[in-house]
């Protein structure tokens, strides 16, 4: 393994450039004769488009030309699509609408682009956007669920009859019905997920070139997958052929999810470069973020869970609806399916599950995927249900909790997975120690002392990360496989450098990927370099999203490093005149096993270039590709205790202790993984407590359109967070990981929300769980 | 479209003189509440006049037990000041938890106050201490000054040029802050002097800062937290949003309350 290989807690490579600022991202890129672009918006959550005039944008000086719908629609430009085909329960394909990257007859959201602007400086640019004119004849919206399944409710796409996009089952209706008729006890529950704005901190952005002489397009983009943002818009949006478009997405500032997909922005800066002849760049303030990127959740639920005499759960029933916005975005109908209703089995084994999600139309920003997509709303759903059946049967969580978990792997779920490894109960021994959890009733009693009223809340969440096998993504309707590639060139002077189509946005892949590399090759990671982000440098990738850069894109690398392992042992052997059997790659040289024969690596590489003196029939060089496509998914599960203290009073809640032990398999880098931990936990916490995003009823208008009225956590909100993990390996790749990136987003919130309801005798509590919301439940 | 003209006064009369040739002139001090308003283009004035660089109108002086505060004073000068925080700890600590640390090093009392944001924490302490808003023209006493939400007794072009007030025996603020913003969301500050006790109420009335009359007689008669148990805010006249009911916020004005009169002592 060496000092800097696999579980070595080494410093980013990548963070000296961060925290000095030199980060480069796409607001960063200048091209010559560069302009900038403001987009025109809908202010109306629901409108027919009667007009526009530009006149008055055109006169505005500097302002180089104005776009509309109607334009990109002469040019062909494709409609914006949702990628994961979902067939309803009656065999019908999901209902979906057209999303025109520039409305042309409506608009249906507040923010919904109508026009471009392109001007010499941005600030023209926006003064040109406020001149242009458009009419607009408003029609009545809807912005949430209810509203929106109503009768008479506004249509806001004509494919979607009373905005209903499918009606989806899963599992055995009939027999979950039989088991909670006939079981001893049945908890029932309503539960709401509340909707998130993501919030990156780098805005999202595009600078599209056209270069005439060449017909080529560039695009440099805040993307968590430049790869699949190519395919997408070379494939269905009609931009241009992919050998015809380079997309980059350099350094990006974070994703969460939010930048998985393609926007009408990039699509609409590529082609408005070609229609006004200059680059075209666009970068979004702070206003738009909050109005346009794709929020996350936005569930209501119905639960019924049954037991038996022995507390032996029989059966769960769930009636879900998702709100998924006005538009169908990427990969925003799989969120409320397959990523979520197939964790519905959580961490135990359940007989019958049946599950039907409804999902809707409304006058929203897109929905789609957001840390942890779908999981978080499924272990939500199981984790909170399962802390109040414990309290209605009058048994300790944990230990009705431990008496269903799954022991034996692998583990067939009745709604699709199959759990390979965990280990569930040392999890939750793991972080019931850590919690002190046998002492809470000498704290309870002492915080009341103190007038607080103390909680203790915890929450076993399983999910399913490195998404992953291609066929069976396929077979349940994906539109894209979901492998990854790598390909690992040694340079003559034995250097390396990984090209790999994950993308990294914070996650530290050029530290942990060339730890990788350092454990196998055992040369230091300051010789390594890994290349990510450029479709015209990288072969080919799937991306960054599902904790899977780890589980899949490592899992190439390492595969990759087989076949280079392989050659660069029968050069060595030639070279030594050795059995190439006997050859180890130890330290940084090539050595004859029981021999102090060496070679070292960079001489091995050198006689790869060269190509003296190779082996009979070798070729030159030392490179080597793999595409790698896994068995399965992988299973990170953990354990989640928090403890709050409320203050009756106010309703102000602390969380004054909050641990997690989670089961990630392999660890490369455990200061990254505590990283991710941290910040997932953060945003659970951040859900569970603090962020709801708003719409206004009447008028459709984002209430919370702003840090004035989103809260997002801040250092002060957030307790210590003791983190440690258990392991047990993933056996469906090489490295025996799992993936770490969304657990704590996903694990957190009902262990919070558990906290919270225990604390204050009162389960009936909607996230978040601000003062005034804990107050009135206090005081219902 | 958006163009403005910067002026910079160097005296109270230039800046005067300046905002009254103007079109549609504004004054600008800290400009933590002016400048974002530009930026979103919800304001656009003409022309800018500049009072950052007038010396009058800094510095903080006690004469006897009067407390003078001058208009362009920063949030962290009367939080930092030794004489405020021995003439009246309470304003002391109202200014060191105004914003966050770019806000209070730029944001001043005299912007805060001509603003009269509904949320805004130096209202409610100008109220309490009965203070005396000075202009460039006269004096104004804080129960008539504060005229509604962002709304004040100011003339167009008036300029404040300090406040001044006289000791309190005893006061404290408390402060509930809004979750997101970190505005109050009920602030309030309680000050017992010979003439009797005050109650000012920030971030919860429907009309802005509010004298709380009830509770100032139940503390006048006997200035203990439990004197206020009975002390009843009503709702209907509370501000309701998104952060927090009508119901909400009367519970927090009379709890904030009775903690300020604790924290008095
Ligand atoms: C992030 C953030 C957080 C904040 N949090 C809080 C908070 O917790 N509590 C709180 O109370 N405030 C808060 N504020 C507001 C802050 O206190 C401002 O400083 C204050 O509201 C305005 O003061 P200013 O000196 O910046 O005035 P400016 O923005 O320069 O001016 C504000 C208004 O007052 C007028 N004006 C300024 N000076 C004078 C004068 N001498 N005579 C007449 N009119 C004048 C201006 O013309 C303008 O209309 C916050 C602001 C920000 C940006």
């Amino acid at each position: 393994m060496g000092a800097e290989g696999i579980g070595a807690r080494i410093a980013r490579k990548e963070d000296k450039r961060f925290i000095t600022g030199k980060g480069r991202y796409t607001d960063d890129m200048v091209v010559p004769g560069m302009k900038h672009a403001m987009f025109v918006r809908s202010p109306h959550a629901h409108a027919k488009i009667t007009g526009i005039n530009k006149d008055a944008a055109l006169a505005v000086p500097g302002v180089i030309d104005v776009l509309d719908g109607k334009q990109l629609t002469e040019d062909g430009i494709g409609n914006l699509i949702c990628g994961w085909m979902i067939h309803s329960k009656d065999g019908s394909p999901m209902n979906m609408g057209a999303w025109r990257p520039l409305a042309d007859d409506k608009v249906r959201y507040v923010g919904d682009a109508v026009a471009i602007v392109v001007a010499d400086t941005k600030a023209q640019a926006r003064e040109g956007a406020e001149a242009v004119q458009v009419d607009y004849e408003e029609l009545p919206s809807a912005t949430d669920i209810e509203a929106a399944m109503a009768d008479g409710a506004p249509q806001i796409h004509d494919e979607a009859a009373n905005n209903l996009i499918y009606d989806w089952e899963i599992g055995e209706s009939t027999a979950t019905d039989a088991a909670l008729a006939s079981a001893a006890h049945v908890t029932e529950m309503d539960i709401v997920n509340n909707r998130l704005i993501p919030n990156a901190m780098e805005p999202r952005a595009a600078l599209g070139l056209y270069d005439e002489a060449e017909d080529h397009y560039t695009c440099w983009t805040t993307s968590q997958n430049p790869h699949v943002a190519r395919l997408v818009m070379s494939a269905f949006y009609n931009v241009a052929p992919e050998n015809k478009l380079r997309v980059i997405a350099p350094d990006v500032g974070g994703g969460f999810g939010s930048k998985i997909f393609i926007y009408p922005e990039e699509v609409v800066c590529l082609w408005a470069s070609r229609r006004t002849g200059v680059p075209v760049k666009w970068v979004a303030d702070r206003t738009e973020s909050f109005l346009c990127d794709a929020h996350g959740r936005d569930h209501i639920s119905n639960v019924k869970i049954g037991f038996d005499s022995e507390n032996r759960i029989t059966a769960l029933k769930v009636d879900t609806i998702a709100n998924l916005g006005a538009y169908m975005s990427l990969f925003s109908s799989s969120v409320p399916t397959y990523l979520y209703a197939t964790l519905l089995s959580g961490q135990y084994n359940i007989a019958n599950i049946h599950a039907n999600v409804r999902t809707v139309y409304t006058n929203t920003a897109p929905v789609d995927a957001y840390r942890g997509a779908g999981r978080p709303e499924a272990c939500y759903l199981i984790e909170r249900v399962m802390e109040t059946a414990a309290r209605e049967l009058g048994v300790s969580p944990a230990e009705l909790r431990r008496k269903n978990f799954v022991t034996e792997f692998p583990h067939q779920t009745p709604v699709i997975m199959a759990y390979d490894a965990g280990d569930f109960g040392a999890s939750l021994d793991a972080a019931m120690q850590a919690a002190d959890y046998s002492g809470f009733a000498a704290r309870k009693a002492e915080a009341a002392g103190r007038g607080k009223l103390r909680g203790i809340g915890m929450s076993c969440y399983i999910e399913a990360c490195g998404i992953a096998p291609s066929q069976a993504v396929g077979a349940l309707g994906a539109g894209v496989g979901l492998w990854e590639s790598a390909e690992v060139r040694v340079n003559a002077v034995g250097t390396i450098e990984v090209l790999t189509g994950s993308h990294s946005h914070g996650q530290g892949h050029e530290t942990t990927f060339a730890q990788l590399v350092a454990d196998r090759l055992g040369v230091g990671i300051d010789t390594v370099s890994i290349v990510h982000g450029d479709t015209d440098k990288v072969q080919m990738g799937m991306g960054t999203y599902g904790s899977r850069s780890g589980a899949v894109g490592m899992s190439a690398i390492s595969v990759a490093l087989d076949k280079v392992e392989a050659k660069a042992k029968k050069i060595a052997a030639h070279l030594m005149e050795a059995d190439e059997a006997d050859i180890e790659i130890d330290s940084g040289e090539l050595k004859v096993a029981g021999t102090d024969k060496t070679l070292p690596w960079f001489q091995m590489a050198l006689a790869a270039y060269t190509a003296h003196n190779l082996p009979e029939g070798m070729e030159p060089g030392l490179k080597e590709t793999a595409f790698f496509d896994p068995a399965n998914f992988t299973f990170p599960a953990g354990c989640y205790i928090c403890e709050v203290e409320i203050d009756p009073d106010t309703g102000v809640t602390e969380v004054v202790q909050f641990v997690a032990s989670d089961d990630f398999g392999t660890i490369i880098n455990p200061m990254i993984v505590e990283g991710q931990v941290h910040g997932g936990v953060v945003q659970g916490i951040g859900q569970a407590m603090l962020e709801g995003c708003a719409y206004d009823a009447e008028s459709g208008q984002l209430l919370t359109a702003s840090y004035m009225d989103y809260t997002m956590p801040r250092a002060d909100d957030i307790p210590s967070i003791d983190v440690s993990t258990t392991k047990t390996e993933c056996p469906s790749n090489p490295l025996g990981m799992k993936g770490c990136g969304e657990a704590g987003a996903i694990g957190s919130p009902p262990a919070v929300i558990n906290a919270i309801t225990d604390a204050i005798g009162n389960n009936d509590l909607t996230m978040p769980a601000t003062p005034q919301t804990v107050w009135a439940a206090i005081n219902r | 479209m958006y163009k403005t003209t910067y002026h910079r006064a160097s005296s109270v009369e230039e800046a005067a003189s300046l905002i009254s040739g103007a079109d549609d002139g504004k004054l600008l001090a800290g400009g933590q509440t002016l400048i974002p308003t530009m930026k979103q283009r919800l304001a656009a004035p003409s022309d800018v006049v500049d009072l950052r660089h007038i010396a009058d109108l800094k510095g903080i002086s006690v004469a006897g037990s009067t407390v003078t505060i001058g208009a362009g004073t920063t949030h962290a000068d009367v939080a930092n000041s030794a004489e405020v925080r021995s003439a009246c700890p309470a304003l002391a600590d109202l200014a060191s938890n105004i914003g966050d640390p770019h806000v209070r090093n730029m944001g001043t009392i005299g912007g805060s106050i001509a603003n009269n944001d509904p949320a805004a924490d130096y209202p409610a302490a100008m109220v309490a201490l009965n203070a005396t808003i000075h202009t460039n023209s006269r004096q104004i006493g804080a129960d008539d000054f504060f005229t509604g939400m962002f709304e004040t007794a100011l003339n167009d072009g008036e300029i404040i040029t300090a406040v001044s007030f006289d000791a309190p025996e005893k006061a404290a603020y408390q402060k509930f802050p809004n979750p997101a913003s970190r505005y109050a969301m009920a602030g309030v500050f309680v000050a017992k002097s010979g003439g009797g006790v005050r109650v000012g109420v920030t971030g919860a009335g429907s009309d802005g800062v509010f004298r709380a009359s009830n509770m100032e007689s139940a503390l006048s008669a006997s200035f203990s937290g439990g004197a206020l148990d009975g002390a009843s805010v009503d709702p209907s006249d509370m501000l309701s949003d998104l952060h927090g009911s009508s119901e909400y916020r009367a519970n927090l004005v009379k709890v904030m309350a009775k903690r300020a009169v604790e924290a008095a002592g």
